[in-house]
């Protein structure tokens, strides 16, 4: 129990272009063996062309309980949205 | 099914007017399928039960491994051989995904291994059956993994995030498992006299130990009602063993093998097969402990986990070292 191996957070490039993605986690003494393992539990069908690992106790996450602060304010601002806007049809695509 | 009798944790399913505030939001947002992730507020019974359930089910994908990788060095064409390898890895992936979903609950993974090495927390009681020979591999893909996807399929909607996106990964690779030992077991009932015998055979012994893997009736089964009101269970184990009945008698005829069940027959009425219920005295049994490969399955987990110690302990030691050494380079 004194001796467990670090949790990681691995992020995989699944295709060239796109941006790493969160696909799960895995113990690891460190990164090099994080990127070892993670290439084994989580690219066996080909599903990446890069990893990331991070281990977790790095990540700082927000709280369930801050949701209402955190996005509720952007709610109302349905101005961000290009719907929100009318333009006459003679203007054509914009 | 890899999670079978999980006891769920509380006094059963409360009222509305019995739950707290706190109980009765976290119900509403199961019933409008919103996820639970793990630094929500949740019921301690639900966390405890679910550890117990994703535990279970990881213990089955890793003790799973054992009886099928006695045929990797056995069996008989390089393909197969390759495919048995890669299946059998997969299994030790599924494993991974799912004690990664039970640490986010705040369990250990030391904790719940150690939880399965001393027999406090239980496995699939198939994988207490021995695999005897080649066509036992076939039959075990087909049937077991069969009737873990019957499981699987509708816990990918389950409540708890991590457990489903762990579903939902397992599922992609597990139709693979299944048609790979349905392929193997084909090419034995198609083969000799003798080794469709040898595939009947396999049939023969792995039905019943199939059925149990749904759990018991349910008119025994006493913990389901609060689980599947918190949806981490989804479907009654009658209602997944009819189902899996139902789809495997067909993929039996066509291979020209009998299901090992005289009243088994086709009931027009109801729209399903009728069939013989396991014996439960058995699956007590095996569960208790005394099934035929319960002490040499735990025996070799045990093997295992001691012998790769030095191995866990020396790439840690190194880990560490090289991590000191770098603070005193900087």
């Amino acid at each position: 129990m004194k001796n467990e191996w670090p949790l990681w957070e691995i992020f995989i490039r699944g295709q060239h272009g796109m941006s790493h993605r969160h696909v799960g986690s895995l113990h690891a003494p460190d990164a090099e063996m994080a990127i070892k393992n993670a290439r084994d539990v989580y690219t066996r069908r080909n599903e990446g062309v890069s990893i990331w690992v991070v281990e977790a106790r790095h990540i700082a996450a927000s709280s369930p309980s801050d949701k209402g602060p955190l996005y509720e304010p952007s709610e109302s601002k349905v101005y961000r949205h290009p719907t929100f806007f009318d333009i006459p049809d003679e203007v054509g695509a914009m | 099914m890899y999670a079978q009798m999980i006891k769920t944790a509380g006094t059963g399913v409360k009222s509305r007017e019995e739950m707290t505030e706190q109980e009765r939001a976290f119900q509403d947002k199961i019933d409008a399928d919103i996820k639970i992730e793990p630094k929500d507020w949740m019921p301690d019974d639900y966390r405890a039960t679910l550890i117990r359930q994703i535990g279970q089910h990881a213990h089955s994908e890793i003790v799973g491994q054992l009886p099928e990788g006695n045929w990797i060095t056995r069996a008989p064409t390089l393909e197969r051989k390759a495919i048995l390898l890669a299946k059998v890895q997969d299994e030790a992936g599924h494993g991974l995904y799912l004690y990664c979903a039970a640490e986010t609950l705040g369990v250990s993974r030391d904790e719940i291994t150690e939880m399965l090495l001393d027999g406090r927390m239980k496995y699939s009681s198939i994988f207490n059956y021995p695999t005897l020979n080649w066509a036992d591999i076939g039959a075990v893909g087909w049937l077991v993994d069969g009737a873990a996807i019957m499981n699987q399929v509708p816990l990918q909607r389950t409540s708890f995030g991590p457990y489903s996106r762990a579903m939902i990964r397992i599922c992609k690779e597990e139709s693979f498992h299944q048609r790979q030992g349905y392929d193997a077991i084909r090419k034995m009932a198609e083969g000799t006299p003798e080794q469709k015998k040898m595939a009947q055979d396999a049939l023969n012994r792995l039905w019943y130990p199939s059925l149990m893997m749904f759990g018991p009736s349910d008119k025994d089964s006493v913990h389901s009602a609060q689980s599947m009101a918190w949806k981490i269970k989804i479907n009654t184990n009658d209602e997944l063993r009819q189902k899996f009945v139902d789809q495997t008698v067909p993929q039996a005829e066509y291979l020209g093998l009998t299901i090992p069940d005289p009243d088994l027959k086709w009931n027009e009425e109801r729209g399903h097969y009728d069939f013989t219920d396991p014996d439960w005295s058995e699956f007590y049994d095996v569960v208790k402990g005394n099934g035929p490969c319960n002490v040499d399955r735990l025996a070799a987990r045990n093997k295992a986990w001691d012998d790769g110690a030095w191995v866990r302990d020396g790439l840690l030691a190194h880990a560490r070292k090289k991590a000191a050494a770098k603070v005193a380079a900087e």
